[in-house]
């Protein structure tokens, strides 16, 4: 008995310390720098998600370590970090960017290391075409664009939209290119494609030139701070067309910088924090009495990044690269926050998307737009 | 018509800023003959006390945007004749090429200083100035736009007035002209060279005020580009050339204003703004309103 006992206390102690072996998970987040905002919401998203996995036992008795690397919102560091996250800390999988120019820096060397990298919010589809272990949790800029679209086609009954766009920004001009290939096959016409340069502030030459020729909307495709102050100048210079704009639009700051000249715009984004289900609705009071504020886009789809890929790890029942880039590749019908997610042959999320508007200088849902 | 008086002042509004910063760079050039590079970052700083003013003055006043604007002004005159004491004036006898270097140092410096004390994310800039529209004839024009016209050619008057009229300006001229001949006759140089500086300084600190009016959104990094685009501008006008720089800034806003305004080639303004440069700088060195053998301040 007393022998039984011990060998029992062994057994015990044995595993107990190879449960402590964690898994090591790299994150690679715009923690500071001009998409701070992003980086910031994601990390607490991608953290909630890790906390309460470990809470639960971990993954295979193993907890998760998130090890996280800030890109500063600079071109070039992505690379520079996820080297480091590979070569030196040897993680398992990788989490992140944000941003799909920085995705798509750290892509091909996630793919050349054989490790599975799932991004919360790239949308730019270039990012999963990078190699077999590039995965999304979110949907794509194709599917974003034929929704605007749609949206301003059918609901703004739009017929002549002006398209704004931050060039040399993949993001931007992607989501541009996609809004009027689907707009124009609509019937639409758009009338003026006027380019900035990615961090310019005066937009005023491009508002009057696109003022000119009165368009009913006008898409823009920028980040949230270059969008708001071009919601702003062009109010200032008469232009009472409403804006419209893509994911990169949910950010509080959106409101801050443009005050009341962001009301009445309209834009796409992932999940609505007012949605009914029961899931969402948990996930909201959980998060809230972790962080002390509403889940928005980047923390829910950070939350679901972590979830789908733990879901993939325990599925695998292993830490090897090809493995669990398959077992990535099954995800079916897995519910996160964010929706239903089943990853497609080309290892895209496909799920549905919410509008929002702004009223009184806050964010409104307005409707959900299955794929 | 109504769209090209409409640019034509889009392009005036975003010159009379880069006017602004190029009066300080050209200031400190007809001085000492030196680049200061960090006068784009106290640009930045100015922009920084603003916003921090913003939080003590009511918003929408004109005595609290005039409040902001002078103690902002203040500030950076401080901070431009700590940087002159420190940075520079150790080096006041080495080779030009130090001291260039120590500029982009002290550039780097307050960039990265910047982003560790007021963090890197921009931050939304307050309205200290009551914000009007008024239309005329068609043509929009926003009170701020305005208020950078109206801000920029007082304060070119007023350093006209101070270099040409007044005792200090006589002496700023004196040490330009000849720093050692200066002394011979009494000129305290470092007296008269701390003074440029806090002048210059105070001038990037308005510039850095009105650009984050206009243009709501401030961040650590953001006087990078129109720093450079100011020392394209004071270049252009002939460095070291008061009404050149403003010349050359309004010339360089209205530029760039109708190339972003074109169909095809918004793509290549800064190319545009820098080919403008190398022209000027091939056939005619000496800038717009510049002469190698005038006396420059």
């Amino acid at each position: 008995m007393r022998l039984l006992l011990a060998t029992c206390c062994i057994a015990i102690f044995t595993l107990s310390l190879r449960a402590a072996e964690p898994i090591k998970i790299g994150e690679f987040a715009s923690l500071t720098g001009k998409q701070a905002s992003f980086g910031q919401t994601n990390h607490r998203g991608a953290v909630f998600a890790v906390e309460e996995i470990n809470a639960a036992g971990g993954i295979f008795g193993r907890p998760l370590e998130l090890i996280t690397a800030d890109t500063r919102s600079l071109p070039g560091e992505a690379a520079t970090v996820v080297k480091k996250l590979i070569a030196r800390d040897k993680v398992t999988a990788i989490v992140g960017e944000t941003g799909s120019a920085a995705a798509l820096e750290a892509a091909p060397l996630c793919q050349a290391a054989g490790v599975p990298m799932i991004t919360a919010t790239a949308t730019n589809p270039r990012v999963t075409e990078q190699g077999s272990y590039i995965f999304r949790a979110c949907f794509i800029d194709p599917f974003q664009g034929t929704v605007l679209a749609q949206f301003a086609h059918h609901t703004l009954h739009a017929r002549r939209v002006a398209v704004l766009v931050a060039a040399g920004n993949a993001y931007s001009v992607g989501l541009a290119q996609y809004f009027k290939i689907n707009f124009t096959a609509l019937g639409g016409q758009i009338i003026a494609e006027q380019k900035y340069a990615e961090g310019d502030k005066d937009f005023r030459a491009q508002l009057t030139a696109i003022k000119a020729l009165q368009p009913d909307a006008i898409f823009a495709s920028g980040d949230y701070v270059e969008s708001a102050l071009s919601c702003a100048q062009a109010r200032q210079l008469g232009i009472t067309a409403p804006f419209l704009g893509g994911d990169t639009w949910d950010s509080p700051a959106l409101i801050a910088i443009g005050g009341s000249a962001v009301d009445g715009s309209y834009f796409s984004a992932h999940f609505s924090p007012e949605a009914k289900e029961l899931a969402v609705q948990h996930f909201v009071h959980r998060f809230r009495a972790r962080w002390g504020e509403l889940p928005d886009t980047g923390s829910s789809l950070g939350y679901d990044a972590v979830s789908v890929l733990a879901d993939a790890l325990r599925r695998a029942h292993s830490t090897e690269g090809a493995k669990i880039r398959d077992a990535l590749a099954a995800t079916h019908n897995f519910p996160g926050v964010t929706g239903r997610i089943t990853m497609d042959a080309h290892r895209n999320a496909s799920k549905a998307a919410v509008i929002f508007t702004i009223k009184a200088g806050q964010f409104v849902y307005l409707e959900t737009i299955a794929p | 018509m109504i769209e090209f008086f409409q640019q034509l002042l889009n392009g005036l509004s975003l010159g009379a800023i880069f006017a602004l910063i190029a009066l300080g760079y050209t200031m400190v050039y007809g001085v000492l003959r030196f680049i200061n590079f960090a006068h784009s970052d106290v640009f930045m700083v100015g922009a920084y006390a603003g916003y921090y003013l913003g939080r003590f003055i009511p918003e929408h006043t004109i005595w609290g945007g005039l409040a902001a604007l002078a103690v902002a002004m203040t500030v950076c005159a401080i901070l431009g004749v700590i940087i002159e004491r420190l940075a520079y004036r150790p080096l006041r006898s080495a080779p030009t090429l130090n001291v260039l270097i120590t500029a982009i140092g002290v550039s780097l410096l307050l960039q990265n200083l910047g982003q560790f004390l007021f963090g890197a994310t921009p931050r939304p800039f307050p309205e200290l100035f009551p914000v009007t529209l008024f239309i005329f004839h068609g043509i929009y024009i926003s009170s701020n736009q305005l208020v950078v016209i109206g801000v920029t050619l007082a304060l070119l008057f007023a350093l006209r007035f101070i270099v040409l009229r007044t005792k200090i300006g006589t002496a700023m001229r004196a040490v330009s002209q000849n720093p050692k001949a200066a002394s011979l006759v009494g000129i305290n140089n470092d007296l008269v060279i701390s003074f440029t500086f806090a002048l210059g300084s105070a001038l990037a600190a308005a510039g850095g005020m009105l650009y984050a009016l206009n243009y709501p959104s401030i961040d650590p990094l953001m006087g990078v580009l129109p720093g450079l685009k100011a020392f394209v501008a004071a270049v252009l006008g002939g460095i070291g050339n008061i009404p050149g720089a403003a010349l050359g800034g309004l010339l360089l806003g209205v530029v760039e204003t109708f190339v972003n305004g074109s169909k095809n080639w918004s793509t290549y303004k800064d190319a545009i703004a820098f080919a403008l440069l190398i022209l000027m700088l091939l056939f005619r060195p000496a800038g717009l309103l510049g002469s190698f053998t005038k006396e420059k301040v």
